[in-house]
């Protein structure tokens, strides 16, 4: 009699703890955190400074979505992910979603289960070469140790792009873009492939970043964006329309600066007043407040004020919009209207 | 008059399963056994719900997809389109290897350290203590990582070699490279007078010192890389290509072992002879170059006739070593760091093993004249055996698992293939996850099953 509802109640602690995956963005209100996914260390993209403050191209995006859901930019717990761990940390719950140059991928997207809510940099894989080793092509690196990051798209067109080409190379895997960086020095290695965004990155950190050249070729598309579990729409749609928020806030003029003054009073412009909330209630929609948008806006800035300031051309990192400009000036960067 | 009757039949009650201290701890059991199962049950279903939830239910057709990553360190034939479970079997391979190589190195450096840490010359004594205490007491990934970072921030790169004036040479006799990616030593080579791939001798022909060559297991006429193997003429005919068959066996490898173990078997009986002898006469014949010669000189025949010849790593061009073999970086980072802090737990089992060896056997050996070094091998460390080996399987096995932060220097073993990179690339965390423990339990099961039977072949025969 006893043993039964025993057994009962273990199954309903079963079907409960089954249960309890769904509803992010409950979860994340009633912890009153976010738990951000983020590389371990990538100057410009996410990094720690010495005082424990993330700062970063990928770090603004977490602030965002924790300013528009949370209405507190400094309301986010990241947790360092490298490239092996960072599908399991996002699978498993251990973080609401993952900003972390992350590409997106069909098998990524329909076979590993994740929703991609959009993308924050057009990216692509190159290679970086000692200048001395007189290397000016990537067909001439035939024979030579190449140093990746395991658990990569990068590693996959690697093995691509020598078998295409009919050469031959010598992998060396590693974990984290620090150690890479530290054999790469070292010249254990040739050649150092990751994103070209990486790429630039990791340069800008060396003593003298002049010894070294990124080759002209890119061997791949790497459309880098932040990701989520699948199956949680509505916790996929507030990310999703917290990183368009930004890109329409850049599209319209939208700046930390003015956002505020802006947010006051309805302006002439509707989308604009849409956006942030002076009219209609998108936030209500996503079931956020109606100032969601100026939050996010209001912490960095919209998208052009963070590429700029984190990796823009007067950082030392020095990438130009190129593809990431805004389609209005010949770029790939859009957002789908808000209306 | 007595009357014996039998004890009253009790009746058995149901309360007695708890009252009755007969049954009381059967009872327990039964119930935390109950208990367990339903436990495991629970965590079963539970995962199983939750991965269907997520549209990941368990399957694992995922190992016969291409895995589309390369693996610098092969023992056999890969490439990037080969499937994840030979990826997977590759990263095995690499486990067994550094955990073999690591097994031995540490077990002879234990032993050197257990006993010198013994000896009455108090600095190597100390020595050895700080040895011993150094490597105990910092965590095993420390040490790999530490070795790791020698090996590369200290060693030149292989473009120090190059040029007019390079600034790194190469060790004993110009045949060693000693590069921050790892270490070229020649490679022996067989069929000095083979062909190569334009029917040409690659030596002053002499036409049969040819080597045995390859033997291709489950080798496929359709494959094309296994054309040559077919084929009965034209040059390389015999020989199959890279690729051919799941994978090649070296005869000219087996026929080296096949002599060799004759050669140790008939040295062997020579021994035995010279033993009767001595039993029988009291003088024991001189038997050494006998048994040195049957090992060697059969096996320097098979050497010659099967053409061997030595190939030297060499760089004039290019980006890296050529010829040669390279053991990496990585390999003997973990190797090095696996061998020295295994050696430190052994160096304690030996000493441990020698000190339960009592005093009075030491004098009873010296008093019938054996000198010191004799009394070590023959009387004490044959009985200091039964005492070492059962700890000993313990560190083999701490090794073989310790050997799974290969991933740490970047060591392609099992973790870093089956349990990394597809995992990573499939997302099947469960399936890899479980496999990979079923595999490291079944190395560990062998290690074991291996030992105990060298452990029952030492033990003292009991009468
Ligand atoms: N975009 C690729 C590569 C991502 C990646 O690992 N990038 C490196 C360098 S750009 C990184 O973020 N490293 C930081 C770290 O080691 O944590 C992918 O999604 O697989």
């Amino acid at each position: 009699m006893k043993k039964t509802v025993f057994l009962g109640a273990l199954t309903v602690a079963g079907l409960a703890a089954g249960a309890a995956a769904a509803g992010t963005l409950d979860d994340v209100k009633a912890r009153g955190k976010l738990n951000c996914g983020v590389s371990t260390g990538l100057v410009g993209f996410a990094a720690a400074d010495a005082n424990g403050e993330w700062d970063g191209f990928d770090v603004a995006v977490c602030r965002a979505v924790a300013a528009a859901v949370l209405g507190d930019p400094k309301a986010v717990e990241f947790v360092p992910t490298t490239g092996k761990t960072r599908f399991t940390a996002l699978a498993s719950g251990e973080v609401d979603m993952l900003a972390r140059n992350t590409t997106w991928t069909f098998s990524r997207d329909v076979d590993l289960k994740f929703t991609f809510v959009g993308v924050n940099y057009y990216d692509g894989q190159g290679f970086m070469v000692p200048k001395e080793l007189g290397v000016s092509s990537a067909k001439e690196l035939d024979g030579s140790t190449v140093c990746i990051q395991t658990g990569t798209t990068t590693e996959l067109n690697l093995a691509d792009f020598f078998r295409a080409n009919n050469i031959s190379y010598e992998p060396v895997p590693i974990e984290t873009n620090a150690e890479a960086q530290q054999q790469y020095l070292a010249g254990a290695c040739d050649v150092y492939t990751t994103d070209a965004s990486g790429l630039a990155a990791t340069r800008a950190t060396f003593e003298t970043p002049g010894d070294h050249v990124v080759l002209p070729e890119i061997i791949s598309k790497e459309p880098l964006g932040p990701l989520v579990r699948h199956g949680d729409d509505e916790w996929g749609d507030v990310v999703r329309w917290t990183l368009n928020a930004l890109v329409t806030a850049e599209e319209l003029g939208i700046t930390s600066a003015n956002v505020k003054e802006m947010a006051s009073a309805a302006g002439n412009n509707p989308e604009i007043n849409r956006l942030l909330g002076t009219e209609g209630n998108l936030g209500e929609m996503l079931g956020l407040s109606a100032d969601w948008s100026v939050n996010a806006i209001a912490t960095n800035g919209n998208y052009g004020e963070i590429f700029e300031k984190n990796i823009g051309e007067n950082t030392p990192i020095g990438l130009s919009r190129g593809l990431n400009a805004q389609w209005t000036n010949g770029g790939l960067i859009y957002s789908p209207p808000f209306r | 008059m007595v009357t014996l009757s039998d004890p009253p039949r009790e009746s058995f009650r149901l309360s007695q399963l708890i009252y009755d201290t007969r049954y009381r701890s059967m009872t327990i059991q039964v119930v935390a056994l109950i208990g367990f199962l339903i436990l495991l049950g629970w965590l079963f279903s539970n995962t199983m719900q939750n991965l269907t939830e997520l549209g990941k239910e368990p399957s694992f057709r995922f190992l016969s997809d291409p895995a589309g990553y390369d693996i610098n360190q092969r023992l056999i034939d890969y490439n990037n389109q080969d499937t994840h479970l030979r990826a997977a079997f590759i990263g095995l391979l690499n486990t067994l290897l550094v955990a073999f190589l690591g097994c031995i190195t540490a077990t002879v450096l234990g032993v050197i350290i257990g006993v010198l840490r013994l000896s009455k010359n108090w600095l190597v004594a100390r020595l050895m203590t700080i040895y011993v205490e150094m490597f105990r007491n910092v965590p095993v990934l420390l040490w790999i990582v530490f070795v790791m970072a020698i090996l590369i921030e200290s060693l030149p790169a292989p473009r120090a070699f190059k040029g007019e004036n390079p600034s790194a040479t190469m060790k004993v006799f110009d045949t060693v490279a000693v590069t921050n990616r790892g270490i070229y030593v020649p490679e022996v080579q067989f069929g000095r007078d083979a062909k190569d791939d334009k029917g040409e001798y690659l030596d002053e022909p002499t036409g049969w010192r040819t080597g045995l060559g390859d033997f291709p297991v489950g080798a496929d006429p359709d494959n094309p890389s296994c054309e040559s193997y077919f084929a009965s003429e034209g040059p390389m005919a015999g020989e199959p290509g890279p690729g051919c068959g799941r994978f090649q066996i070296s005869l000219d490898l087996m026929a080296i072992i096949l002599v060799l173990m004759a050669g140790f078997y008939v040295s062997h009986r020579i021994k035995t002879r010279a033993d009767h002898i001595q039993e029988a006469t009291g003088e024991r014949p001189t038997t050494w170059y006998l048994r040195l010669g049957v090992i060697v000189i059969p096996l320097a025949i098979l050497f010659w006739a099967m053409g061997t010849y030595l190939t030297y790593p060499s760089i004039e061009r290019g980006f890296n070593f050529q010829g040669g073999t390279h053991m990496r970086n990585s390999l003997i980072a973990l190797w090095l760091a696996l061998s020295l802090y295994t050696a430190a737990f052994i160096a304690e089992i030996v000493r441990a093993g020698i000190m339960a060896i009592s005093h009075g056997q030491t004098e009873a050996a010296a008093a019938l004249g054996l000198r010191p070094k004799r009394i070590m091998s023959l009387v004490i460390l044959p009985q200091a055996l039964r005492v070492i080996i059962p700890p000993l399987i313990s560190n083999y096995l701490n090794l073989t698992k310790n050997s799974s932060l290969a991933i740490a220097v970047g060591y392609m073993d099992i973790t870093g293939t089956l349990m990394g990179i597809t995992l990573n690339q499939t997302g099947r965390e469960l399936e890899t996850v479980l496999l990979g423990m079923l595999i490291y339990l079944t190395i560990s099961l062998s290690i074991s099953a291996v030992m105990n039977w060298y452990n029952n072949s030492v033990k003292l025969v009991e009468r």
